[in-house]
């Protein structure tokens, strides 16, 4: 049976906390490349994210500027500012790469240290995967985001 | 009844003593357990009760030894299985004073008591521009299958308000009651407030324009005496698990004038008296709405709670969970950050609140981290939590084999998450 760690107060991290009271890039972008929402409603969650990218010539096109919005709970308003501020200045592969990545470690598959360095201050999350139910929580946005990037793909694909 | 095992139920005299609930939580196994360390706090009763050994005993009893279909064949185990669903049929017709066996229908549980009559007496009875009416505070069961029947054919749903206390604007009601109006269905206890509303003065509203009133009791069922005869009701529905039965059965109370005139809601064996091609006549109420294999065991189950729920006494059970809401309400209301949302003067043994500081999810993790199982979300009742502007409320559902110590264990509880999120 699942228990939960012998403090109980694990899942409430100085890094969480942080996070929770004071979101990052949670304003809206004037403007935008791609918009994606993701909604729960079992629980009524929500998380909305907005990415803003630089096309400069001859590079792939990078994250330039990111929103991310997140109404619910302190899991899922902590890992959307933490995904925002780990977004900046990744092209739209590391982004993807990024997310395959933080599922993975949300999912409890073994990660390299290399990728668990990559990983950085989402690390704090992973404290998450001791409370199941609530892994869908910090997982929200990171779907909003691989819809996000699925949007860009298609658009590339189009040839837009 | 065939069952051997089955415990004689305990006798109580006056209102329930500690040491009654000591005895009393000796029949939870479940109970007796430690969550994360902590001995298990259980206040999600309104989601489901946890079950007594003389109905897991019933059910087993069932399996072990007289395990057949019902109605079906000559033979020994037939016959005891058939006695013992019937038993459970009589056992809850006693229980709720309905006139006679025939006018209680077996169903999977309130939201399929709910949708037999949308499905089965709607169909039959309502036409475009017809009204409904429910209250501000159902459950989405009973809202649900009204707004499918409303697209099918053209009704109309009024929605009858409450006060910020959570108590329904009768002059509202009164003043929506029309020509037009073909069913008044109401919540009697509503889940998300605790809100236990006046449905005889519902129905005798209603009954004055001859109209008929379903009511909601999954959740006064397991905690009010209920006498349908008394409250002058048209349907009633309630499901098992919430009063201490097992899941998969529940029970539509209805009319039989009524039950007689509504086509069968599903169709196939057993409610049916005769098959050629040509034609099919259906049996009488209540097979006409039992098609099929029914639950055999939770009815047998259900029975068995009945019986246990009237050997403790109906008054006796109301009484103690009143004082013990009473209790939790004033504990709550003394806790800085929470505010209590529901707080009608006539409520049942429910606490719903909200903090500002701290989302309903955490506070669950915190909780079930002390042992404390609540719910915590919209409860299916999204327009209350929409009245109040509020995404989610904790809610801590009660019953008579909880204490005033669990409240105390409760109030820690939230202490520790005003000290995690201030
Ligand atoms: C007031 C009310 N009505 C209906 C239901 C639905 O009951 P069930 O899920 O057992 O069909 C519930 C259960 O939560 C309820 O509280």
């Amino acid at each position: 049976m699942a228990s939960l760690p012998d403090n109980p107060d694990a899942l409430y991290g100085d890094v969480i906390m942080d996070h929770y009271r004071r979101p990052r890039h949670r304003a809206s972008l004037s403007y935008a490349d791609v918009e994606a929402e993701e909604f729960n409603p079992f629980c009524g969650d929500r998380a909305t994210l907005q990415l803003r990218l630089s096309h400069a010539a001859g590079h792939s096109p990078s994250i330039q500027d990111v929103s991310a919005h997140a109404e619910g709970c302190s899991i899922i308003q902590a890992s959307a500012s933490l995904l925002a501020d780990n977004l900046r200045g990744r092209t739209v592969e590391q982004a993807a790469d990024l997310s395959q990545l933080f599922r993975d470690l949300m999912q409890g598959k073994p990660l390299p240290p290399v990728a668990l360095s990559e990983l950085g201050d989402l690390g704090a999350l992973e404290v998450v995967r001791q409370y199941p139910v609530r892994v869908k929580c910090a997982l929200l946005p990171w779907v909003a985001l691989e819809e996000g990037l699925r949007k860009l793909g298609r658009r590339g694909a189009a040839g837009g | 009844m065939t069952a051997a095992t089955v415990n004689a139920p305990a006798s109580f005299s006056g209102p329930l003593t500690n040491d009654d609930v000591e005895r009393i939580r000796r029949d939870f196994p479940v109970l007796d357990q430690l969550i994360n360390g902590k001995p298990l706090v259980y206040l999600d009763n309104a989601a489901t009760t946890q079950k007594p050994r003389p109905v897991i005993d019933a059910i087993s009893n069932y399996y072990l030894h007289n395990n057949s279909n019902v109605h079906r064949g000559v033979h020994t185990l037939s016959q005891r299985a058939t006695d013992d669903y019937e038993a459970g049929r009589e056992a809850i017709r006693r229980f709720i004073n309905a006139p006679d066996s025939s006018e209680i229908i077996y169903v999977r549980g309130t939201t399929e008591g709910l949708n037999l009559v949308a499905s089965s007496y709607g169909r039959k009875f309502f036409r475009a521009g017809d009204e409904v009416i429910i209250t501000g505070m159902e459950h989405h069961s009973n809202i649900v299958p009204w707004q499918i029947l409303g697209k099918e054919i053209g009704i109309r749903l009024r929605v009858i308000p409450f006060n910020d206390q959570g108590e329904l604007l009768m002059d509202e009601y009164e003043s929506m009651l029309n020509e037009r109006t073909r069913l008044v269905s109401v919540v009697h206890q509503s889940n998300a407030l605790g809100t236990i509303n006046p449905v005889s003065s519902i129905v005798e509203l209603a009954h004055a324009r001859g109209i008929p009133v379903m009511v909601d009791a999954a959740q006064s069922i397991p905690h009010l005496p209920i006498d349908v005869q008394a409250m002058g009701a048209d349907f009633l529905t309630f499901s098992g698990h919430k009063m201490y039965g097992p899941t998969g059965i529940g029970v539509l109370w209805g009319r039989a004038d009524l039950l007689n005139d509504m086509p069968p809601y599903q169709s196939g064996g057993e409610m049916i008296r005769s098959v050629t091609y040509e034609e099919t006549i259906y049996s009488v109420i209540p097979h006409k709405f039992e098609a099929g294999t029914p639950d055999i065991a939770g009815a047998i189950g259900l029975g068995a709670a009945v019986e246990y729920l009237e050997a403790i006494g109906m008054d006796r059970i109301a009484a103690y969970e009143q004082a013990l809401m009473r209790y939790g309400a004033e504990r709550l209301a003394a806790t800085e950050g929470v505010r209590l949302i529901g707080t009608a003067e006539n409520r049942g043994g429910i606490l719903s609140f909200y903090m500002e500081s701290a989302h309903a999810h955490d506070i669950g993790t915190i909780l079930d981290a002390e042992g404390i199982a609540v719910r915590t979300g919209h409860h299916c009742a999204q327009p209350v939590m929409a009245r109040y502007e509020i995404p989610a409320t904790v809610r801590a559902s009660l019953s008579f084999y909880n204490t005033t110590e669990e409240i105390d264990t409760l109030i820690k509880g939230i202490d520790r998450v005003i000290e995690v999120f201030g």
